[in-house]
């Protein structure tokens, strides 16, 4: 049960018992594009832990691979990326070794959904709005046409769109932005699955529609017993949703902890920096923090730390080997050399040391 | 207090006509003053980006008047006065990935200004212009020969304030300029900002959703909502005491980089229908010095406790 033969028709475990609370495990995972006949690695070993019940939020820059990462777990990689190394276990399977589509379709969408970052895109403008919903029941449940609609119509009233019967059957145009991404939401979430991804979803939003759509997403998550995976760049955002994170630099995970982990006893440079850029904790009339130059370009073999130079705290070792996971507590995981036995005692910079009592400053609270 | 540089007075912006006019922007009255960040904020479709194009003469005001510099600049121009206003007035946008010609090299797309206004004597100072530009916003003079799909996106966006700066503006409307960049490039792009405006004493009007971003770049902040402006104060005094119930729920709705504080936050929500303008009209009312809203005496009175 343990190994699945892929030639094998491929078989869930769906009883609990055997994985703990553990629902996904990626270890390793090795992403290479094909672009234009140079070879682009996305993920150079990244790896994460998906707990049932809870939010994981990766965090990191355009470009740090975190969509990527997501994107192997529904296998929905571009057209020129393949998996090379690494291995993502849900439920007995090994995700990375599927290759068939119509594996896939038993856990896409099925078991794990996911929610895009443009509500305008994820939409088809041609079909009304119940009959995307009803289409995704149809397919996945098994629901005839009438039981179907009704799972719709409920669906619509579930992710709070108010008069379902009329909104069923208008179309995304007639929608504003919140609320197509409401839509799009509920079909998501539209056969039960037990992960959501959500890739961005509220980045395009204005705040107070952002707000509501991330209240919105953590009341079906209590109500449904989802475990989510949710992707950002804002660390406001993190703060509200998280249980534990992951911070993710030029396809690899840098640090990874729970969400007080994170925030207030971080471990690897790039983490302070990010934290230390956030604009709530600039002092007017002074320069912000802001991390000096750019990420590498993953087109080339990145010797040693990816970050090293951009980062003030490198070590000369940072420049030629590659670091190793250093476990700090049993949920908290840092890559970097500081962490090493033999490393000179670096304290994080003041501004992220006292993070709590700058926000509770500047934000009045 | 030094005179305002551009002073925006009464200014409504409407689309369509007749039955299906739409008015976008409705009766807005604020001033920038020199060396001044005003921010103006607000959620979209609330007419933000409207007023900032008002600003630029891309729409025809409907009411009131736009006073730059001591010239109205919603009249009929002459043409020197249309160029003179053109050059001081600049604009960045939001998207970098957008907003730059794909075809063009660098060394175009910061000249074209200078083209079309003859600015340079001969091609040599021209050219030392461009660098200068280049220069000011931390580029190196050599990409001027290279293409946009060449730069990332906070190096676009330095291309964009660039091509702004090169015009010798004193008034930048900066539309989102930073809304579609990565938090670590953000910061780069705001302190930039913050230096040009010391080193050229430039003004800003600021438009943006992102208030966590507004407080740390603005001097003054003006909430925008439905077309109205509904609050304006000195940035640090809208988040100790905001008094609009929509500037309350705009500021409740900024997430907060923590997790404990995020995690108690209540959320506002804003309800249009909880004030009572069926019977008293709402005016604009200085509540504190410098602190207007827009509000109904009743109303202010129970938002001042």
């Amino acid at each position: 049960m343990k190994t699945n033969n892929t030639n094998i028709k491929m078989k869930l475990d769906t009883s609990p018992k055997n994985y703990g609370d553990i629902l996904i495990e990626a270890k390793d995972v090795e992403v290479i594009f094909n672009l234009r006949g140079k070879k682009l690695k996305a993920l150079r070993g990244a790896g994460l832990v998906l707990r049932s019940g809870e939010t994981l939020t990766i965090v990191g820059e355009s470009g740090s691979g975190k969509s990527v990462l997501s994107k192997t777990l529904i296998g929905m990689l571009d057209k020129n990326g393949t998996i090379t190394n690494g291995s993502i276990l849900y439920r007995g399977v090994d995700l990375a070794r599927i290759s068939r589509e119509e594996d896939w379709l038993t856990i896409r969408g099925k078991r794990i959904a996911m929610i895009f970052q443009d509500p305008m895109t994820a939409l088809n403008p041609l079909k009304k709005i119940g009959e995307q919903i009803r289409e995704v029941i149809v397919m996945h449940c098994g629901l005839d046409a009438r039981a179907s609609r009704t799972a719709a119509l409920e669906m619509l009233e579930k992710v709070g769109i108010t008069d379902p019967e009329r909104r069923y059957e208008q179309y995304p145009h007639e929608f504003s932005g919140g609320m197509r991404q409401r839509v799009v939401i509920a079909t998501a979430i539209a056969c039960n699955p037990e992960i959501l991804i959500c890739d961005e979803p509220t980045t395009a939003l204005d705040v107070t529609i952002q707000a509501q759509i991330l209240e919105l997403i953590k009341k079906l998550q209590k109500d449904m017993g989802l475990s989510v995976l949710f992707i950002t760049h804002d660390l406001g955002v993190v703060a509200k949703m998280a249980d534990k994170i992951a911070v993710m630099y030029a396809g690899q995970v840098v640090e990874e902890g729970s969400v007080e982990e994170i925030f207030y006893d971080s471990r690897h440079p790039y983490t302070w920096a990010l934290l230390a850029s956030l604009p709530q904790l600039g002092v007017k009339g002074k320069e912000l923090f802001a991390i000096k130059g750019t990420p590498p370009s993953l087109f080339k073999e990145i010797q040693g730390d990816a970050f090293a130079p951009r980062n003030p705290y490198a070590l000369q070792v940072d420049f030629y080997h590659e670091h190793p996971l250093f476990e700090i507590s049993p949920t908290h995981r840092a890559r970097t050399w500081l962490l090493d036995a033999n490393a000179p005692k670096v304290e994080p910079p003041e501004i992220v040391v006292k993070l709590r009592e700058h926000l509770k400053k500047t934000t009045g609270r | 207090m030094s005179e305002p540089l551009i002073s925006v007075k009464n200014i409504s912006v409407d689309f369509g006509s007749g039955k299906k006019r739409f008015r976008a922007v409705d009766h807005v009255s604020f001033d920038i003053r020199r060396g001044e960040t005003l921010s103006l904020v607000g959620e979209s479709g609330s007419g933000k980006t409207t007023v900032g194009r008002a600003i630029l003469r891309i729409y025809p005001v409907a009411t009131g008047s736009i006073t730059f510099k001591g010239t109205d600049i919603t009249k009929k121009l002459t043409s020197s006065e249309q160029r003179d206003m053109c050059r001081r007035i600049q604009m960045i946008f939001q998207d970098p990935m957008a907003s730059l010609n794909e075809r063009a090299k660098i060394d175009y797309i910061v000249s074209e200004g200078l083209y079309n206004f003859k600015l340079f004597k001969n091609e040599a100072e021209r050219k030392e212009k461009v660098m200068k530009a280049l220069l000011e916003v931390g580029l190196l003079p050599e990409f001027a020969s290279r293409f946009p799909h060449e730069f990332s996106g906070g190096q676009r966006q330095r291309i964009g304030i660039a091509r702004a700066l090169v015009m010798e503006p004193e008034l930048l409307v900066a539309d989102e300029p930073i809304s579609a960049l990565d938090v670590s490039i953000r910061a780069q792009v705001i302190n930039l900002l913050n230096r040009l405006k010391e080193s050229h004493g430039l003004s800003y009007l600021f438009i943006a959703h992102d208030l966590s971003v507004v407080r740390f770049i603005s001097d003054r902040i003006a909430v925008i909502y439905r077309g109205k402006i509904v609050e304006l104060a000195e940035s640090e005094r809208l988040f100790e005491k905001p008094l609009h119930p929509y500037t309350r729920a705009l500021l409740s709705a900024v997430p907060v980089p923590d997790p404990e504080i995020e995690k108690q936050k209540k959320l506002i929500v804003y309800d249009p229908a909880q004030h009572p303008y069926d019977k008293e009209q709402p005016i604009w009312t200085e509540a504190e010095p410098g602190h207007y809203v827009l509000t109904s005496a009743s109303e202010l009175d129970k938002w001042m406790r």
